[in-house]
C-alpha cells in the first residue's frame, strides 16, 4: 500500500469529520430557527451562539474540498460533476445562509427578518442534505463509465443511500445543535434545548447509525464493528449525560459518535474512494486517483504546519466565547437614524446649527 | 449553446462577479487596519469612528465575497471535471493552500474582531484586524499562483500525458504569479480608495447641503454642528475630510503601482503569450506602433478588415521591450507559428466530442481583448486624475456644493470596480483557445498546454449548465441588488449606522432603542453583533 495516498486519504477523512464535527452544530442551529426559537429574541440568541464561529466552520468544508482536488484530482473531480444538480443547491443553500447571517440584522423590518430566517432555515437544511447525500454517495458508489465521468443523466446519481446519507446528516446536526445550546445559552432555551436532546435524539441519530452499518456490511472490516460499537456506546453516554444535565459531556459523547462513526465509514471504503456501480473496475482508489508523490509530499508538509495551527487558534477562538449568553443579554433591536437632514429644497435646517 | 459554451459564460459570470467583491475585501480591509491603527496610536475620536464607519461597508460586502467564493472553488470539479483531472497535480496544491493557509486564518480572525470589540484587549483586537486582513492578502497570492500557472506552466513535467509538478519552487515563484499578485494587489487599493473618496464626498456635500457646514470669503470651510441631525458634530467633519484624502491618495498611489506592475506583466505577456498581445492591440502585422484607436471588424477571424486609424510609433515595441525599433509579432505572423506549432484542427479524442476535427482558431475575439486592455487603463487613469483633482478641490476643508459634482464622485467608484473587471476579461479571454497556455518562445514551456473544448466536464450536459446558469445568475443578481440596497442605507446612514449611539440626543431625552449598550452584563459576554 502507498504510503503518501494513504496518508491523505486519512487526512481528507479527518478534514471532513473536523467539518461535520464543527458545522454539524451550526447548520443545526440554523434549522432551528424556523422550529424551534419561539420569537424574535430567541431567534437572535441562537444566531449569536454561532456568529463567531459559522465563518470559520464552514472554511472546513472548502478545505475538504481543495484539499481532495490537490491530492486526489480525479475523485474531486468525478464527485463533483457526478453530483451536478445537488451540488448546485447545497451551493445556492450556503450562498444564502451567509448572505443571511449578515444581512438579517441590518434592516429594522419584520418581513426582513422573516424572509432571512427562512433563508438560514432552508439553507442549513438543505446544504446539510445535500453533503450528508453527496458523502454517502461517495462510500456507496455511483454511475461511473472508465473515465470516471457520470453516465445515465443528470439524476443517476439518486438512490436510497443518498436520502439516507441526507437524512443522517440532517438528524445529527439537529441533535448536536441541541447538545450545543443547551451548553452555550442559559434560561429557557437552555431547558428546551435539553428537552429536544432526551426526546429526539434516538429518532435522530438513527439514519446515520443506519449509513454506517450498510457501509459496514458492504465492505467492513472486523475493526468497523468495534467502531461502531464504541459510537453507539458514546451516543448512549451522550444521552444519559444530558439526561443528568451534564452538557459539556453530553455535547462531547455526540461529537464522539461522530467521529467514530466516520471513521468507520472511511475505514470501511478504503481502499475505495469512489466506487463504480457499473463496474469495480472502474472504481477510483487511492491509488489511481491521487496526485504525484512529490505534490503528496508538499502537501504533507503545509498540513503539518497548517492544521495544528488552525485548530490551534479556532480552539482559542471557542475559548474566549466561552460564557454562556441568555435572552436577558439581548439588547433591544433598534434602527439608526440616518445622518441626512431632510430633502427639502426650500429650507436648509441651519437652525440648529452652531459654527 | 452546446455545454462548452454555456460552461464558460458561467465561469465568467460567477468568477467577475466574485471579483466585485474581492478587490473592495482587500483594499478596504487593509484601510480599515490602517484606520483602527491610527486610532490605537492617537486615541482620536475620528479614528475610531471611521474604523466602525468603514468596517460596516468592509463586512456588507466581505460576506458576499464569501458566498460566492464558495462557488469558486466547487465548479472546477462540478463544470471543468476533465480540466480538474489534467491540472489537478499542480493547480490543487495552491488552492487547498489557499483554504489551509488562508481563509481558515480570514475567517476565523474576522470573527473575533467582529464579536470582539469590547471583549477582546484593544490591542489583539487591533491585532486579530490586521491577521485577517493578511489572510485576505495570502489568499489572493495562493489564487493568483494557481492562475498563473494557467498562463505560465511552469515547474512540471509532461508524464503520460498530464503535467506533474516536480519544482515547486518554480511554481510558487512563478514570475507571472508575482507580477500579476503586485497588480491585483496594487489594483484593489484602487477600488478602496474611491470608495472612500466618493462616499466621503458626499457626506461632506451633504454636511454643506443641510447647512452644518459653510464657507467663509476665503473658501475656507466653517466647520458647524447640528443638534438635530444623528452624529453630525464637528468631528464627523474630520471623518470625512480625512477619509477623503487618504482614500484619494490612495487611489493616486494605486494607479501608480499599477502602471509599473501592468508593465511589468506586459513585457511577460509579449515574451510568454505573443498572441495575447497581438490581439490586444489588434496589430495584425508586425511593427512596432501602439494603437490608439483602430477600427473595423475586430471579431473577424483574421485581421483583413481591421484598420489602425491612430498610432504612436515605436510604443508597442517599447512596452515589450524598452526600446523602440524591435518589430513585434503581429496576428499574421503568429497563426501560421501557432498552427505548426500545436496544429490546426483539434485532435481526434474522444474528449473533444463533436468538436474533434474542428479548425483552431488561435486568435482570441480582439473586440474584447482591445477594448479590455483600454478599458483597465483608461478607468484606472480616469480615477487617479480624478482623485487628484479632488484632493485640489478639497484643500479648503470641504466640498463644492454643486450637486453634479457630488454625483460625479459616486458614479465615480464604479471606474476602478470596471478597470479590474476589464483586466480579468482581456486577461482571461485573450489566453483563448488555451484554457491552460503555452508559452512558445523562449520560456520553453510549450509543451504543457490545454484547449478550453478539452476542459468542460464530459458527464454534465447542456441541460444540467443551463439550470445552474440559470440558477445562480438569478441569485446573484437578486444578492446584488440587496447589497446595493444595504450599502446605499448605511452610507447614508454616516457614522451613526455604524455608532447608534450617535443618533441619541442627552437634551431631548430621546432613547429610542433603549439600552444600545446592551446592559451591565454584556460587557461580561460579548458583544451583540447579530
Ligand atoms: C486576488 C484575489 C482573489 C481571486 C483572483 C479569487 N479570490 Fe476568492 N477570495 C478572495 C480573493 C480572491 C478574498 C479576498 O480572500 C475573499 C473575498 C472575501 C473573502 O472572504 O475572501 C475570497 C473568498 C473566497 C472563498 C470563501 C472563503 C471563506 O469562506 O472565507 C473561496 C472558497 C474562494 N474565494 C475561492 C476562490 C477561487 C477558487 C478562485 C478562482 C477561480 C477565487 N477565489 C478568485
Ligand atoms: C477573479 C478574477 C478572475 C476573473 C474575473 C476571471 C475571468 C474569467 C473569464 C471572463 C473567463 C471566461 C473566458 C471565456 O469565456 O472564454 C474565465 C475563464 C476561466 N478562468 Fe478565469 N478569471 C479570474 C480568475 C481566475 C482564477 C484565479 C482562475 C484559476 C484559479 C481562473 C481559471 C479560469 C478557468 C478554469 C476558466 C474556464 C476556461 C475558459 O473558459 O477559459 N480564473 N475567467
Ligand atoms: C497603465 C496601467 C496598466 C497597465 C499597463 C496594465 C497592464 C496589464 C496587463 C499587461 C495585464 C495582462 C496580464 C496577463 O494577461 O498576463 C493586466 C491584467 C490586469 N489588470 Fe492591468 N494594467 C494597468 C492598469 C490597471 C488598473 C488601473 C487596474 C485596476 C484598477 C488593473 C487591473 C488588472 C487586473 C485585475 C488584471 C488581471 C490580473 C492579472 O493578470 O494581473 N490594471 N494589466
Amino acid at each position: 500500500m502507498d504510503f503518501l495516498p494513504t496518508l491523505w486519504f486519512i487526512l481528507i477523512a479527518v478534514l471532513w469529520t473536523g467539518y461535520l464535527f464543527l458545522e454539524g452544530f451550526d447548520l443545526g442551529v440554523g434549522m432551528l430557527m424556523k422550529t424551534f426559537a419561539r420569537d424574535e429574541k430567541e431567534r437572535r440568541l441562537l444566531l449569536n451562539t454561532v456568529g463567531p464561529v459559522w465563518d470559520g466552520n464552514e472554511v472546513w468544508l472548502i478545505t475538504a474540498g481543495g484539499a481532495t482536488f490537490a491530492a486526489f484530482p480525479f475523485w474531486y473531480a468525478s464527485l463533483f460533476s457526478a453530483l451536478y444538480i445537488p451540488l448546485v443547491f447545497v451551493l445556492l443553500a450556503l450562498i444564502f445562509r451567509a448572505v443571511a447571517f449578515e444581512y438579517r440584522g441590518k434592516i429594522h423590518r419584520d418581513s426582513w427578518r422573516r424572509a432571512w430566517d427562512w433563508a438560514i432555515a432552508v439553507g442549513s437544511f438543505v446544504a446539510a442534505f445535500g453533503i450528508g447525500a453527496m458523502l454517502a454517495l461517495t462510500t456507496t458508489g455511483l454511475p461511473l463509465n472508465e473515465n470516471g465521468d457520470r453516465v445515465g443523466g443528470p439524476f443517476a446519481w439518486f438512490t436510497w443511500y443518498a436520502v439516507l446519507g441526507g437524512l443522517a446528516l440532517v438528524g445529527f446536526c439537529l441533535i448536536q445543535a441541541a447538545a450545543f445550546l443547551a451548553l452555550k445559552t442559559d434560561g429557557d432555551v437552555r431547558h428546551r434545548a435539553r428537552r429536544l436532546v432526551s426526546r429526539w435524539l434516538p429518532v435522530c441519530l438513527l439514519p446515520l447509525a443506519g449509513w454506517v452499518i450498510a457501509v459496514a456490511l458492504m465492505n467492513g472490516k472486523w475493526f468497523s464493528w468495534v467502531l461502531i460499537a464504541v459510537a453507539v456506546l458514546a451516543a448512549v453516554v451522550g444521552w444519559l449525560a444530558n439526561g443528568k444535565g451534564r452538557e459539556g459531556t453530553s455535547f462531547l459523547a455526540l461529537g464522539t459518535f461522530l467521529i467514530l462513526g466516520s471513521s468507520a465509514i472511511f475505514s470501511a471504503a478504503f481502499p475505495v474512494v469512489l466506487p463504480s456501480t457499473l463496474n469495480p473496475v472502474w472504481n477510483l482508489t487511492v491509488t489511481n486517483a491521487s496526485s504525484s508523490a512529490y505534490t503528496l509530499r508538499l502537501m504533507t508538509i503545509v498540513a503539518a504546519v497548517g492544521v495544528p495551527l488552525v485548530l490551534a487558534y479556532q480552539a482559542w477562538t471557542y475559548w474566549i466565547f466561552r460564557k454562556r449568553i441568555s435572552v436577558a443579554h439581548l439588547p433591544e433591536p433598534h434602527d439608526f437614524e440616518p445622518a441626512v437632514g431632510p430633502d427639502t429644497h426650500s429650507t436648509p435646517r441651519n437652525a440648529d446649527v452652531k459654527a | 449553446m452546446e455545454a462548452l459554451d454555456i460552461a464558460r459564460w458561467q465561469f465568467g459570470i460567477v468568477t467577475v462577479y466574485h471579483f466585485l467583491m474581492v478587490p473592495l475585501t482587500i483594499g478596504l480591509g487593509l484601510l480599515v487596519a490602517i484606520l483602527q491603527t491610527s486610532w490605537h496610536r492617537t486615541g482620536r475620536e475620528e479614528y475610531l469612528r471611521a474604523t466602525k464607519f468603514w468596517g460596516k461597508l468592509f463586512l456588507i460586502n466581505f460576506i458576499m465575497g464569501v458566498a460566492t467564493g464558495i462557488v469558486q472553488e466547487f465548479q472546477f470539479g462540478m463544470a471543468w471535471s476533465e480540466y480538474s483531472r489534467f491540472v489537478g497535480d499542480v493547480f490543487g496544491a495552491p488552492l487547498a493552500m489557499e483554504s489551509l493557509l488562508a481563509f481558515f486564518v480570514e475567517s476565523t480572525f474576522l470573527g473575533l474582531w467582529i464579536f470582539g470589540w469590547k471583549k477582546l484587549p484593544a490591542k489583539i483586537h487591533l491585532a486579530c484586524l490586521w491577521v485577517a486582513v493578511s489572510g485576505s492578502i495570502v489568499s489572493a497570492y495562493f489564487i493568483l499562483v494557481a492562475n498563473s500557472w494557467m498562463q505560465h506552466p511552469v515547474g512540471v513535467q509532461l508524464v503520460d500525458g498530464y503535467p506533474q509538478m516536480v519544482d515547486a519552487w518554480a511554481v510558487f515563484t512563478n514570475n507571472t504569479a508575482l507580477v500579476a499578485f503586485f497588480h491585483t494587489m496594487t489594483g484593489a487599493l484602487a477600488v478602496a480608495g474611491g470608495f472612500l473618496l466618493g462616499i466621503s464626498w458626499y457626506h461632506l456635500w451633504r454636511r454643506r447641503r443641510d447647512g452644518i457646514d459653510t464657507v467663509d470669503a476665503m473658501g475656507r470651510v466653517v466647520v458647524g454642528e447640528s443638534k438635530t441631525i444623528p452624529g453630525r458634530d464637528k468631528t464627523d467633519h474630520s471623518v470625512w475630510i480625512k477619509s477623503l484624502r487618504f482614500g484619494a491618495v490612495v487611489a493616486m498611489i494605486a494607479f501608480a503601482g499599477s502602471a509599473v506592475s501592468g508593465d511589468m506583466s506586459g513585457k511577460l505577456m509579449f515574451e510568454q503569450q505573443p498572441m495575447k498581445m497581438a490581439a490586444a492591440e489588434a496589430a495584425c502585422h508586425d511593427g512596432t506602433s501602439f494603437s490608439i484607436l483602430s477600427v473595423g471588424d475586430l471579431s473577424s477571424k483574421d485581421c483583413s478588415k481591421v484598420v489602425a486609424v491612430m498610432e504612436i510609433p515605436g510604443l508597442l515595441s517599447f512596452l515589450a521591450h524598452n526600446d523602440f525599433t524591435t518589430d513585434i509579432k503581429g496576428v499574421n505572423t503568429l497563426v501560421p507559428e501557432y498552427q505548426a506549432k500545436y496544429g490546426s484542427t483539434l485532435p481526434d479524442n474522444p474528449l473533444y466530442g463533436d468538436r474533434a476535427g474542428q479548425a483552431i482558431n488561435y486568435v482570441p475575439v480582439m473586440a474584447v481583448t482591445y477594448w479590455g486592455f483600454r478599458m483597465m487603463i483608461g478607468f484606472g487613469a480616469l480615477a487617479a486624475m480624478a482623485s487628484g483633482l479632488a484632493l485640489w478641490i478639497a484643500r479648503k476643508g470641504t466640498v463644492p456644493q454643486a450637486k453634479w459634482l457630488m454625483r460625479l464622485a459616486l458614479v465615480g467608484i464604479l471606474a476602478p470596480f470596471g478597470a479590474n473587471a476589464a483586466g480579468w476579461i482581456f486577461t482571461e479571454l485573450g489566453r483563448q483557445p488555451f484554457v491552460v497556455a503555452p508559452n512558445p518562445s523562449v520560456s520553453g514551456v510549450d509543451q504543457v498546454f490545454m484547449f478550453t473544448a478539452a476542459a468542460v466536464s464530459p458527464g454534465v450536459s447542456a441541460g444540467e449548465l443551463i439550470f445552474s446558469l440559470v440558477a445562480l445568475g438569478a441569485v446573484y443578481a437578486v444578492l446584488l441588488v440587496v447589497e446595493v440596497v444595504l450599502l446605499t442605507k448605511y452610507i447614508r446612514g454616516g457614522v451613526a449606522s455604524a455608532m447608534p449611539e450617535l443618533g441619541h440626543f442627552d437634551d431631548t431625552g430621546e432613547g429610542g432603542g433603549g439600552d444600545h449598550t446592551g446592559g451591565k452584563d454584556s460587557e461580561d459576554v460579548l458583544a451583540f453583533a447579530y
